[in-house]
């Protein structure tokens, strides 16, 4: 019940609405009860609502509105990247965005695929029941 | 303005006058006779009509070898290859007939979806395919004397020509190999196109 992810500087959270949507932020300031103070490498420092952000497990270690050199140092040593990839929310995007880039073709050769997996696993499944009733 | 404009330096570079042209001679056009008869109302002149016909503008998306999917008519659904577009502004399109069934075959641009997935097609020619080759046949028709009437009406079965088959045959042959060079291509497309509980068309990437 109680909360877990805090708003602090330095709480790296997915932008969840608007132009940079899918976007991962950090908190560099809390401007007020509404609004932060938000950067990241590729963007340049603005200010966000807090309803127009998910807050994440990852935070780094940073001074309140850093320079943007220290910030992306920080993002690297915290190795904010692959924590993120690696994590199973991260994953889930990557593989619905893989989904969405999906040709005709490439849905045709999964479609296969599954087809194949799941007359392997049938067989095998066989083979067991088999063995429990013998 | 004068300054502005610089006419002092165009008059200075031509030696202190302005450049003139010579006026073009007008050659002196024949003198007509003023007609004999004026028409009592003015006839009317249609509009001048500029336009030139061109074949249907082709999609970008559209290049020779690009795999379609076509969406109606006998073959709706069937995956095809597109080969080049006729003057006439349809698309020339072949199965290949030994793997979907589909024939060398016109189709509008407008009932097909084009797929991001191409065939290399430079071993094939298609030079000798044109809206003609693909126009009904028209047969002469016989006067009918009264007796005909009554018999029952010839039932001719237009066969394909031999010609046709070979014509097939020969696009075919190169493009085939090329379809099978690509893993699960030759299957894909034998298979026709269908939506799926839960595919949006407009979300889906071709």
């Amino acid at each position: 019940m109680p909360f877990k992810r805090y708003v602090e500087i330095g709480r790296i959270a997915l932008v969840n609405y608007g132009k940079d949507y899918g976007k991962l932020v950090v908190i560099v300031d809390v401007i007020d009860q509404n609004r932060a103070l938000v950067d990241a490498p590729d963007m340049v420092r603005g200010q966000m609502n807090f309803k127009r952000l998910t807050l994440t497990d990852i935070k780094i270690d940073i001074n309140r509105v850093p320079k943007k050199k220290t910030l992306v140092a920080a993002l690297e040593a915290a190795d904010v990247k692959n924590k993120w990839e690696s994590s199973s929310w991260g994953r889930k995007l990557i593989v619905q965005k893989k989904r969405a880039s999906l040709n005709d073709f490439d849905r045709f050769k999964i479609m296969l695929a599954k087809i194949k997996k799941a007359g392997v696993v049938r067989q095998e499944l066989a083979k067991l029941k088999k063995e429990t009733t013998a | 303005m004068y300054h502005k404009r610089g006419l002092w330096a165009i008059k200075a570079k031509n030696g202190g006058v302005f450049p003139k042209h010579e006026k073009k001679a007008i050659a002196a056009a024949p003198t007509e006779k003023p007609p004999k008869f004026y028409p009592a109302d003015d006839i009317k002149k249609p509009l001048v009509n500029k336009r030139k016909a061109r074949p249907t503008k082709l999609r970008a998306s559209i290049t020779p070898g690009t795999v379609l999917i076509i969406l109606a008519g006998r073959f709706k659904g069937k995956r095809v290859v597109f080969l080049k577009q006729l003057t006439s502004g349809l698309l020339l399109v072949t199965g290949p007939f030994k793997i979907n069934g589909v024939p060398l075959r016109r189709v509008n641009q407008s009932y097909v979806i084009a797929t991001s997935t191409k065939v290399d097609i430079s071993g094939v020619n298609v030079e000798k395919f044109d809206d003609k080759y693909f126009g009904k046949k028209v047969e002469k028709k016989k006067t009918k004397g009264e007796g005909e009437f009554f018999e029952a009406e010839k039932e001719e079965k237009s066969l394909l020509p031999q010609e046709k088959k070979d014509d097939q045959k020969s696009v075919d042959a190169a493009l085939i190999k090329t379809i099978e060079a690509v893993p699960d291509l030759k299957s894909y497309l034998g298979a026709r196109f269908s939506l799926r509980a839960g595919m949006k068309p407009h979300e889906l990437v071709f």
